[in-house]
């Protein structure tokens, strides 16, 4: 709360904290917790959940649905509404803690520090307003500047963000562009002000597949000429595989595996992560029957005891002691390699995936 | 937009011109003998059949239609004992009781109606919506109860209870009486402000719970939490973002509302002594006054048919993507 005495207006702020802090991570999670409380008791929704990211790179954060990817990343922003959240840990986002932040911070913050592209652009701008407004209130909402300059700093993000016609296309409503550039329209939205984190949350998902490519180009380009950090939410390995430089894989409130994107995808382990792979249908050769992940992600309100993934692994009988389901593993390195974690009891996971696991992948 | 307009007009005479058929089938054919009505219980045959002739009863229905629409078009003359009358267009026929022209008739109850309701409607719609917005945005809590409890508890009174309270208790309120808005608008407010806080109050009921239920609906979409991520106030998210959008269907139900209301506000003016359609209806039905009755269904089949069309169109300008044609 020292922050407060020294606050500068909110946009020279961010700028500062920037060029002071280049080494650090930018964005740094510990040991995050978000529960809602509801009638049928507690969802833990995020369980001890820690990541860091510096500027420049991406982190795609995988996992099924209600793995709690969304929920992290919407705490980032401070979305969660206070009255049916209880979050705890922290969340330092350029040095400035976001985890408890007044409401009149966080909206300063927001934006500014970080922004967000949602899932379904059709739903998630706003029908009512044009395309150019939208644009215009994200950034007069950090700069004091008048209508005509939010406009002409709208027509140059909308001409940034590769829309055709910007001039004209500033004053089209949603409903009049294609799913493709309603995405981009988001994206310069979230761009506008410059912030140095940038969350995209399933960005692609409801986009057809040759405009899902163009999308992550243009945001994997974006993040080059702004130097940004970027969180990229998927269920896709595919999109994964194109965008990040690290990966973190979710399950059930919390991270099992951490690390660059090229060794988790390469040599995955964590029984999970072998079963996201496994899953994905092999696009050439002959048809194989596929291997789901047998069982279905457990309820949120009754998260396993033990490994919550211990219920449907097909390895827990090879850790001794019964562990799996007694103890949760702890997120370290498990092998030689410092620079990767995972949460898993097994103690020669990479003999595991080289020798079962990889003949059977496609 | 033009074009549009045009041929929803054209439809629109269509079922204006039905609905004039089927109520003149339904009171020119009805068993009640409005001659022998006028002419009261002491009536002799003469008598009885003069009153008929002059008043066309003695032709066959689908004659009297004819004249009645011939009437509304161009105008039509009546002749009783001897002397001619000149009725002009549109003349919706002269009144049994009063034997004045019906469109004069209207046309000074009109305005009384539509000071009641469109003063009422101003009322309701802001203490409704700010009423139910609030309690959506505080859903689930204590206040949010309270407003529900308490909205439920008012629409579950009949109405004319609390018009009736109102007259007995708001004693404080001016003297109800119509003066017109154009001779002294002070005047024309202060004798319509108890009526309008009847009205007002009773339908606010109703308008916060269709705009709590719009609101709670809207604050949950999408768009809401990318205007929320943005680092805009919350007030602005609320109100511009979340409000606007929910405004829509309220919109709807309003101009429905407000149609019917227009039509004679009947509660209202009998308890505060204002001479709308709804009294001059309600007096035209008590004694038989069919042509009083016919110039107000017609007016009210009118009134709703444009009212349809003027939502319509007024959707065109709260929701862009809507278009008409």
């Amino acid at each position: 709360m020292s922050e407060q005495t020294v606050r500068a207006p909110q946009t020279v702020t961010w700028k500062a904290r920037e060029r002071g802090d280049n080494e650090a991570p930018y964005l740094e999670v510990s040991d995050l917790q978000v529960q809602f409380p509801t009638a049928d008791g507690m969802v833990k929704a995020v369980q001890g959940l820690s990541y860091s990211l510096p500027l420049g790179r991406t982190l795609a954060i995988v996992g099924e649905s209600g793995s709690g990817k969304s929920v992290s990343s919407m705490a980032v922003l401070g979305l969660h509404d206070r009255k049916t959240a209880r979050i705890s840990g922290s969340i330092k986002v350029g040095g400035t803690e976001i985890v408890g932040m007044s409401p009149q911070e966080l909206q300063k913050f927001r934006g500014a520090g970080a922004s967000m592209i949602f899932q379904d652009p059709q739903s998630s701008l706003h029908p009512y307003f044009t395309i150019g407004n939208q644009i215009m209130e994200s950034y007069r909402a950090h700069h004091n500047v008048s209508k005509r300059k939010a406009k002409a700093r709208a027509i140059e993000m909308l001409g940034r963000v590769g829309i055709p016609n910007p001039v004209r296309r500033v004053d089209n409503y949603p409903h009049e562009f294609s799913g493709g550039m309603r995405q981009r329209a988001m994206i310069a939205m979230a761009l506008v002000n410059d912030p140095k984190l940038l969350i995209a949350d399933e960005p692609t998902t409801a986009l057809d597949v040759t405009v899902q490519a163009q999308i992550l180009d243009l945001i994997a380009d974006l993040q080059r000429d702004f130097g940004s950090a970027v969180v990229f939410i998927t269920h896709d390995l595919g999109v994964v595989a194109e965008i990040a430089d690290d990966i973190l894989v979710m399950y059930a409130g919390s991270a099992i595996e951490h690390g660059p994107v090229e060794k988790i995808l390469g040599t995955p382990l964590h029984p999970y992560t072998w079963g996201l792979l496994e899953s994905i249908p092999a696009l050439a050769g002959e048809p194989q029957p596929l291997h789901p992940i047998p069982g279905t992600p457990p309820s949120l309100l009754a998260v396993p005891g033990g490994c919550a993934f211990h219920p449907r692994c097909e390895f827990r009988d090879r850790v001794p002691d019964d562990l799996c389901r007694t103890l949760k593993p702890d997120l370290v390195p498990r092998t030689a390699d410092q620079g990767r974690t995972s949460r898993c009891h097994l103690k020669d996971p990479d003999r595991i995936f080289q020798t079962e696991i990889l003949p059977r992948l496609p | 937009m033009l074009l549009y307009i045009l041929r929803r007009l054209a439809s629109a005479i269509s079922v204006v011109i039905v609905t004039l058929v089927a109520s003149f089938a339904l009171f020119f054919l009805a068993p009640t003998d409005p001659a022998g009505v006028i002419c009261g219980p002491k009536c002799t045959p003469e008598r009885l059949a003069d009153i008929s002739a002059s008043l066309d009863l003695d032709k066959p229905a689908y004659q009297q239609l004819g004249s009645y629409m011939k009437g509304i078009v161009v105008g039509r003359d009546f002749e009783t004992g001897g002397v001619e009358r000149h009725c002009s267009a549109p003349c919706l026929g002269y009144s049994y009781s009063f034997g004045q022209p019906v469109t004069t008739m209207l046309l000074q109850a009109i305005p009384v109606t539509v000071s009641i309701v469109l003063g009422g409607a101003v009322i309701y719609l802001f203490l409704g919506v700010m009423a139910g917005s609030l309690a959506a945005q505080v859903r689930g809590t204590p206040l949010d109860r309270v407003t529900v409890g308490a909205t439920n508890f008012i629409a579950s009174i009949p109405y004319f209870v609390v018009a009736l309270l109102v007259v007995l208790y708001a004693t404080f309120l001016p003297y109800s009486s119509y003066h017109p808005f154009l001779d002294n608008p002070l005047t024309w407010a202060s004798g319509l402000v108890a009526a309008w806080l009847t009205l007002g109050i009773t339908n606010a009921a109703s308008y916060s719970r269709y705009a709590r239920a719009s609101m709670i609906e809207s604050l949950g979409q999408d768009f809401v939490r990318t205007a929320r991520s943005k680092g805009i106030s919350e007030r602005r998210v609320v109100y511009r973002h979340a409000l606007r959008a929910a405004l829509t269907p309220v919109t709807t139900i309003f101009g429905i509302d407000l149609a019917f209301q227009l039509t004679g506000a009947i509660f209202t003016e009998k308890l505060f002594g204002l001479n709308g359609l709804g009294v001059l209806s309600l007096n035209a039905f008590a004694k038989y006054d069919l042509p009083v009755l016919m110039g107000t269904v017609l007016f009210g089949s009118v009134l709703l048919v444009v009212m349809n069309l003027v939502v319509d169109i007024v959707y065109t300008f709260l929701d862009p993507r809507v278009r008409l044609g």
